[in-house]
């Protein structure tokens, strides 16, 4: 349920968590939100994707009410954010120091001691699985182990909402996965859960909503399925691109390329394969595979994601 | 509300505890100072007299009585400086060789009546003037200075730096996203800052104290609160600088910029009597001026509450300013 239609305008009000409305935040020298709107239903994972410098951060600044917006609302359960938002929000920023000299549980104490309900500590180190990491002084945390004890601060609070801002940049792939897994397990307590990232597979992996951003505008919305199913009924075609003969870039065929290959959409495989055996174009090192999220951006974008 | 602020200061508390390089300053820096003042005010015999003499230079050729042994004597052109060092028995006599002779010396001081014998046996004619006075030793006078100089560094630069770090390092932008408000926040900085300093300023009252053999005329009870309350406003003048910055430079500058016109103008070293008016009256802008003025009128003169009351009044009222403008103008994140 994204950017609300005419005829659902009522119901998106009355049922959305958090609405974002024409959202702008301008800097002296960009624009880092350029109107930007949508709701997000509670009880799901939603994904705010795009790469570095869309936005992303600076949106969910906003609607963590760190960042005060040029103009634009942010409501909470139809409120302005306030108090009771502070309370039922937990957050995990993209960069977070803590106190120096405290250890894993002091840490969590700490934020605990700042909110009138929510967890007991113990509770929150058996979630995140810190229990052998309890007494550690929190500077002498791994990068993984350092992410589940944020995690663990953003929950403290039995949070409703909660913001999990690139939660896995710099984290090993094991890394990764199991804090996937910690996410799932969220999940499954059906707290709504706002993800800011930039790996198409982590949002394929965890959102049921996606809002794709691109220098501060938002240039795709939905369920991840069906906006690659709206935009790619076809398959694609992989190609290195120093393979591709530039002859073959005449062809009829939706050609899009990225920095180290070229993508071919088709909704006819056999005739496809055709065209290029008959223009000689080498397909020794040709990938066939259904579209994702990367897939999406470059389409809409004509870019990157990664870029 | 209590609750939260109770829980970041209990975490600061934790922190300050485990930095250890930073508590062993803080603790090193009271004994340093004990020793310091011990060895500066202690050390080895002194002369037993001290004597003025009006004059530019002293010939000790000139008299007899100038080369007496045991007395440290002292060139003193200004005579209504030297009477005044007399009165307060800095010095025990002021001797004007001169033709004819003259000397004062203050009638309450004993080693004044001892000097004035000697000098009568080497200037039997010389005229005597007396005055009266009670003894004020400058260690007397500089001991409230030494400890105001300690509480201001303290609270300037310890809460102004910590603040300054926190919004560094992002852990202010995390706190921000909780419902602690910026009022809890100082404030539970305010209070640890406090609990510190009036330990350390017990230590040194009381080490210094025992050293030099000082004791209060006035009430123990009433230094407390004077300290309590000097302490906040510091604290909170701290805390206005550290409330919206983020580099250390600006910061470490604009606390250099407070702290050194406290320590020229706010008597620690010396009376600002005698000098023009606009510095006395910009001497009286400065909290460390009405702590100090106030505690040596408790220490020195024995002042009760009534007398300090405007001091008080001061501070109160500069702590209340501060922390309300460094609330307001308060910053949790790098602009």
């Amino acid at each position: 349920m994204l950017a609300p239609e005419a005829n659902s305008a009522d119901r998106t009000v009355t049922t959305a968590i958090i609405e974002v409305r024409d959202l702008v935040k301008q800097y002296p020298a960009t624009t880092a939100v350029a109107g930007v709107s949508f709701s997000v239903p509670p009880g799901i994972c939603f994904g705010l994707l795009g790469p570095n410098g869309a936005g992303k951060t600076t949106t969910v600044e906003i609607m963590e009410g760190i960042l005060p917006p040029t103009s634009g609302e942010v409501r909470f359960r139809g409120e302005p954010l306030g108090a009771r938002f502070r309370e039922e929000a937990g957050i995990l920023f993209q960069k977070t120091a803590l106190q120096d000299f405290l250890t894993v549980r002091q840490c969590i104490a700490l934020f605990r001691g700042l909110y009138a309900r929510g967890l007991a500590v113990d509770e929150v180190i058996r979630l995140c699985a810190l229990d052998k990491l309890a007494g550690r002084d929190s500077r002498k945390l791994s990068g993984g182990q350092q992410q589940r004890l944020l995690l663990a601060i953003a929950l403290v609070n039995d949070p409703t909402v909660l913001f999990l801002d690139e939660p896995t940049t710099g984290l090993d792939p094991q890394a990764r996965r199991n804090f996937w897994e910690l996410v799932e397990s969220i999940k499954a307590q059906r707290k709504t859960i706002i993800l800011t990232t930039h790996y198409m597979e982590e949002a394929e992996l965890l959102c049921e909503e996606i809002v794709i951003l691109d220098r501060g505008r938002i240039v795709a919305q939905g369920p991840p399925r069906r906006l690659l199913r709206e935009h790619f009924a076809e398959v694609l075609l992989e190609l290195p691109r120093h393979e591709f003969p530039e002859r073959a870039r005449q062809l009829p065929l939706r050609i899009l390329e990225a920095s180290d290959r070229v993508e071919i959409t088709t909704d006819d495989l056999e005739a496809t394969l055709r065209t290029l055996l008959a223009a000689q174009v080498p397909l020794t090192n040709l990938r066939i595979r259904p579209a994702n999220l990367e897939d999406l951006f470059l389409e809409l974008t004509g870019r990157e994601l990664r870029a | 509300m209590i609750r939260r602020m109770l829980s970041v200061l209990h975490a600061r508390n934790l922190e300050f505890l485990r930095d250890r390089g930073t508590l062993l300053f803080t603790l090193l820096l009271p004994v340093m100072l004990v020793i310091g003042m011990g060895f500066v005010f202690g050390g080895p015999p002194r002369p037993l007299f001290k004597v003025g003499v009006l004059a530019a230079h002293i010939d000790s050729q000139a008299q007899p009585f100038l080369r007496e042994r045991y007395v440290e004597f002292v060139a003193m052109p200004a005579q209504e400086e030297a009477l005044h060092k007399l009165t307060h028995q800095q010095i025990d006599l002021l001797v004007d060789l001169r033709q004819p002779p003259a000397y004062w010396v203050n009638t309450d001081s004993p080693k004044g009546y001892l000097v004035e014998k000697l000098l009568l046996a080497a200037q039997p004619s010389a005229h005597r003037q007396p005055v009266n006075g009670a003894a004020l030793r400058y260690v007397d006078w500089l001991f409230p200075g030494i400890l105001g100089m300690n509480m201001m560094f303290s609270c300037l630069f310890g809460v102004g730096y910590v603040v300054l770090r926190y919004r560094k390092s992002g852990f202010l932008k995390r706190l921000h996203a909780t419902p602690l408000s910026a009022f809890e926040f100082l404030s539970a900085q305010v209070l640890s800052r406090l609990g510190l300093i009036l330990f350390v300023t017990i230590i040194l009252y009381a080490g210094i104290g025992t050293i030099i053999g000082f004791r209060s005329a006035g009430s123990l009870a009433l230094l407390v609160l004077l300290a309590v309350l000097g302490a906040l406003s510091m604290i909170a003048l701290g805390l206005t600088v550290a409330a919206r910055f983020s580099s250390e430079e600006l910061v470490g500058g604009i606390l250099n910029l407070l702290t050194w016109p406290m320590m020229l103008l706010s008597g620690i070293w010396f009376s600002l009597e005698g000098s023009p008016r606009w510095v006395q009256w910009l001497a009286h802008v400065l909290p460390l001026t009405h702590i100090l003025d106030a505690a040596r009128a408790v220490m020195l003169d024995g002042a009760g509450l009534a007398q300090i009351v405007p001091n008080l009044l001061f501070l109160g009222i500069t702590t209340l300013a501060f922390l309300a403008f460094g609330a307001w103008s308060f910053r949790w994140r790098i602009d």
